[in-house]
């Protein structure tokens, strides 16, 4: 177990150097860069500012300069937010996307399983086609129109009421989090529901369930552990990934509800041309999508021993 | 498989399973619950929301920003978020009253000559630590701003200044920058050349004083954080949340009791969404509100009053003048002049209610000796002329000796309004002279780099004021001016901006802007297309909101809450 591990964590060292060096170049391969304004510079000003960031020197040694930096872990200074270290920059924001993400993969895990598991049960009958069709919705209709959406109809029910029942944006309180959480975690919710349906489907009809019921145990032990547990596994495979995409992806939810997170800074850092905030928060997610996966091989390693033993 | 064939056991066991089912869903519920709970008490309670739009009690208001400020260390800001906040919590050495015009800062008076100024700073301006400002503070500043070291990209500003562009070029010492203190209270200015105008200029943001004893107390930390800046306007910036909240609190120790009325600003929001603001708005969450095209129906109908304000911006279409261009050929732009109105892009295609359709390089506000520079020098009267247009072109293409003309490239922004112009023009060229327009759709910086290397004949560009004066647009295409990104170059041009940037008869002066209005329009520079504005919605409780072209975009230093008795209700 520890040399698989530690195998993968090598892996994962040599993918993140791979993401680091791409994105190094292919960055600076974009025409424009991050000193370019709307109000033009004279050479001698553009050269003090080159001078400033580095950005004199021949690319290669950047990019020397640059590991070495990445090494001990310092990303340098954004070019927009002058005053600012990446890394401030991260360790302010992440916690907000992560914890906005954290909650919505638990509300899309724990709404997944269970209407995939309540539409296998009632297959073909009244609740499967109901909520089969939200699934539909769910899958289709983007985050942004669903943000958007379920912010106007909030500010319905506010008005309707006449008292702020939940905050319509903003960060800081439960009740911040709510709407954006379950927005965020709709699509994978959604996915999961159609997966745990399908691999349900796949169980419930499985030679030991059959086994199970022939020697008369309680359905409810049947369901629970000879059903649910092996049809839980395909769901678990894609929970990783999906913490990562959540985490990573808020950044629509984020803009509508004006929640200071990580991925704002990851879009308009792209935009923007902000060289050491592209880099930052690109290997940051890179490294951290890597090591969930790693953490979802490991996990699916102790349900399923035969993972281990490949 | 039909409904029959289903296990004998079937309903039994669906019925057990779901109910088991049912057990396990309170069980997540309560386990998110807690998850919630638990995640709320590690976020801590940050929250600056909670007075809602209008807090009469506490006198406070909400609002939101557009983006977090990237740089409050106002010698080397250059952006209009940043601008905005350093309006409330700075104060230069001359402001604006609530109709746009100069009004003193921390100088009570001043005095412009040929040679250069004098500015006589007030004795009741303080610091946010109680120390007087001083002529001292300017001068740090300043010298801050040209000296190469701190790399400020608006080093340009203060060229006016004695030796200020041969400090940026690292030539000099700032040291010999022609500013110094000739007292505690009085701040004299040697100039390059006679700068009529450097009242206005120094009521810009790069401009603000800096204490050079605070400064050098941050560490080169300084404006990174609300406790490392020093304050002398209206408002102290007290709480500063990166990226997510602010608290601007009213200053006890500033001067000027007509500013500066509200206790406390609450800015618990920033998004750049229009429509996240106005359903804050709606939800009387925030104080006011931008409105797009698309809004305004809805807030008609909702019978909200809706303001309008120019941003100051006029957006054109600039032609390259590089030699190998066919658009360096002035028939070629004459007959591209004569077959486009720009009345039909504002009223037609966009539709953005606070849009009007430009005249002139100058917009409609800007000021000439006396009064409007519109109305001292009208800009030629444009009419669409199809028939004189396909004259103009067939003489292009007859000088430039080409059977056909290539696709002319035409550079764009990815904004929606941009988008719709390009292709509104795309559709126009074609239609009224048979070109062919390719649309090369960019960000940003990649528009500016194929702007600044020259890879286009055409390009939907814009230009906003950085002081009041006509010269903040009428230099813009000189020939040694960086942003004239079209390389106009010519000597007609160029001698009329030499009088407009030093000479002191404002009606001399006016003329040469009138001159250069005129060679732009008949030497076909560019095509004017629109001055920017903004529709935007205030909370009727609130009084005094300013909005306007050159200074902070938005202004509440003026605002204040109606009494209860004005509002007619509680």
């Amino acid at each position: 177990m520890w040399s698989f591990i530690l195998k993968r964590l090598a892996q994962g060292v040599i993918t993140v150097w791979f993401i680091a060096t791409a994105t190094f170049f292919a960055m600076h391969n974009v025409p424009g860069d991050p000193l370019l304004n709307d109000r033009a510079m004279t050479a001698a000003i553009r050269a003090n500012v080159e001078a400033k960031y580095g950005l004199d020197k021949p690319l290669g040694e950047q990019y020397v300069i640059y590991l070495g930096n990445l090494v001990r872990g310092d990303f340098g200074i954004s070019f927009t937010q002058e005053n600012r270290e990446v890394n401030d920059i991260i360790r302010e924001h992440f916690p907000v996307s992560a914890t906005l993400g954290v909650l919505a993969v638990l509300f899309a895990a724990a709404g997944g399983v269970l209407w995939g598991a309540l539409t296998a049960l009632y297959r073909n009958r009244l609740p499967d086609y109901v909520i089969m069709f939200f699934v539909i919705l769910g899958i289709s209709v983007p985050s942004f129109v669903i943000a958007a959406v379920s912010q106007l109809a909030l500010v319905g029910v506010n008005a309707a009421l006449g008292v702020t029942l939940l905050p319509v944006a903003g960060w800081g309180t439960l009740w911040h989090m709510l709407l954006p959480a379950l927005v965020l975690g709709m699509g994978t919710m959604a996915y999961l529901t159609r997966l745990m349906r399908s691999s349900m489907l796949e169980v419930i009809s499985a030679d030991y369930v059959r086994t199970a019921k022939a020697k008369g145990l309680p359905a409810a032990r049947i369901f629970t552990k000879h059903q649910l547990r092996n049809a839980i596994l395909p769901v678990i495979t894609v929970l990783g990934p999906s913490i990562a995409a959540i985490t990573t992806g808020g950044f629509v939810v984020e803009l509508v509800f004006a929640i200071p997170g990580l991925g704002r800074y990851f879009v308009q850092a792209v935009q923007q041309l902000d060289y050491t905030v592209i880099m930052g928060t690109t290997v940051f997610y890179g490294a951290f999508l890597v090591f969930m996966v790693i953490v979802v091989d490991v996990l699916y390693g102790f349900i399923d021993p035969r993972v281990r033993m490949q | 498989m039909s409904e029959t064939q289903r296990p004998a056991s079937g309903d039994g066991f669906t019925q057990a399973a779901g109910t088991q089912l049912a057990l396990y869903a309170l069980v997540a519920m309560v386990v998110l619950a807690a998850i919630m709970a638990l995640l709320s008490f590690a976020i801590g309670d940050s929250s600056a929301s909670g007075g809602g739009a209008i807090d009469a009690e506490r006198n406070a208001i909400t609002i939101t920003l557009r983006q977090e400020p990237p740089q409050l260390d106002a010698t080397r800001s250059t952006d209009a978020a940043s601008f905005a906040v350093l309006g409330h919590v700075m104060e230069g050495l001359i402001s604006y009253d609530q109709k746009g015009q100069l009004i003193p800062g921390v100088a009570e008076r001043w005095e412009i000559r040929e040679d250069g100024a004098t500015f006589w700073l007030r004795d009741d301006a303080l610091w946010s630590d109680g120390k007087p400002v001083t002529a001292a503070d300017f001068v740090f500043a300043w010298r801050r701003v040209v000296d190469p070291a701190t790399a400020s990209q608006y080093a340009f500003i203060t060229y006016p200044i004695q030796n200020a562009e041969a400090i940026t070029n690292g030539d000099l010492p700032p040291t010999t920058l022609g500013v110094r203190a000739a007292n505690e209270r009085r701040l004299e200015v040697d100039f390059q050349q006679p700068t009529p105008y450097f009242d206005k200029l120094v009521a810009f943001i790069t401009f603000l004083p800096l204490r050079q004893d605070f400064f050098e107390s941050t560490n080169g930390r300084y404006a990174a954080d609300a406790d490392m800046m020093l304050y002398n306007g209206p408002y102290l910036l007290s709480e500063w949340v990166h990226g997510a909240s602010m608290r601007w609190t009213k200053n006890p120790l500033y001067w000027n009791d007509e500013k500066g009325f509200l206790d406390e600003i609450d800015i618990a929001y920033i998004t750049t969404d229009v429509n996240a603001k106005l359903n804050l708005f709606k939800d009387a969450q925030i104080a006011d509100t931008d409105l797009v095209a698309p809004m305004l129906p809805e807030a008609m109908e909702r019978r909200w009053h809706i303001d309008r304000f120019m941003d100051g911006t006029v957006f054109f279409l600039e032609f390259n003048h590089r030699d190998g261009r066919v658009t360096k050929n002035k028939n070629f732009r004459k007959a591209m002049q004569l077959a486009q109105d720009p009345s039909e892009l504002v009223y037609k295609v966009l539709k953005e209610a606070a849009y009007i359709p430009a005249e002139s390089l100058f917009p409609s506000w800007i000021r000439g000796a006396q009064e409007l520079l519109r109305r001292e020098h009208p800009p030629t009267k444009h009419e669409m002329n199809l028939a004189k247009a396909r004259e103009h072109l067939e003489l292009a293409r007859q000088e430039l000796g080409l059977d056909d003309f290539p696709p002319i490239v035409l550079l764009s922004g990815d904004t929606p309004v941009s988008t719709l112009s390009a292709e509104y023009y795309q559709e126009l060229f074609k239609r009224n002279l048979g070109l062919e327009v390719r649309i090369d759709l960019q960000t940003f910086k990649q528009r500016l780099a194929k702007m600044t290397s020259g890879e286009f004949d055409l390009v939907l560009s814009g230009w906003g004021p950085d002081y009041d004066d006509a010269l903040t647009f009428g230099d813009l295409f000189s020939s040694w001016n960086l942003n004239n990104r079209g390389r106009y170059d010519s000597a007609d041009m160029d001698a009329n901006i030499r009088i407009a940037q030093s000479e002191l008869d404002p009606v001399k002066r006016s003329a040469a802007f009138g001159e250069i209005q005129r060679i732009s329009y008949e030497d076909v520079v560019i095509l004017p297309m629109y001055e920017r504005g903004w529709s935007f919605v205030v909370d009727p409780r609130l009084d005094g909101l300013i909005r306007r072209a050159v200074g902070p975009e938005v202004d509440y230093t003026y605002a204040k809450i109606r009494s209860a008795s004005q509002n007619g209700d509680e």
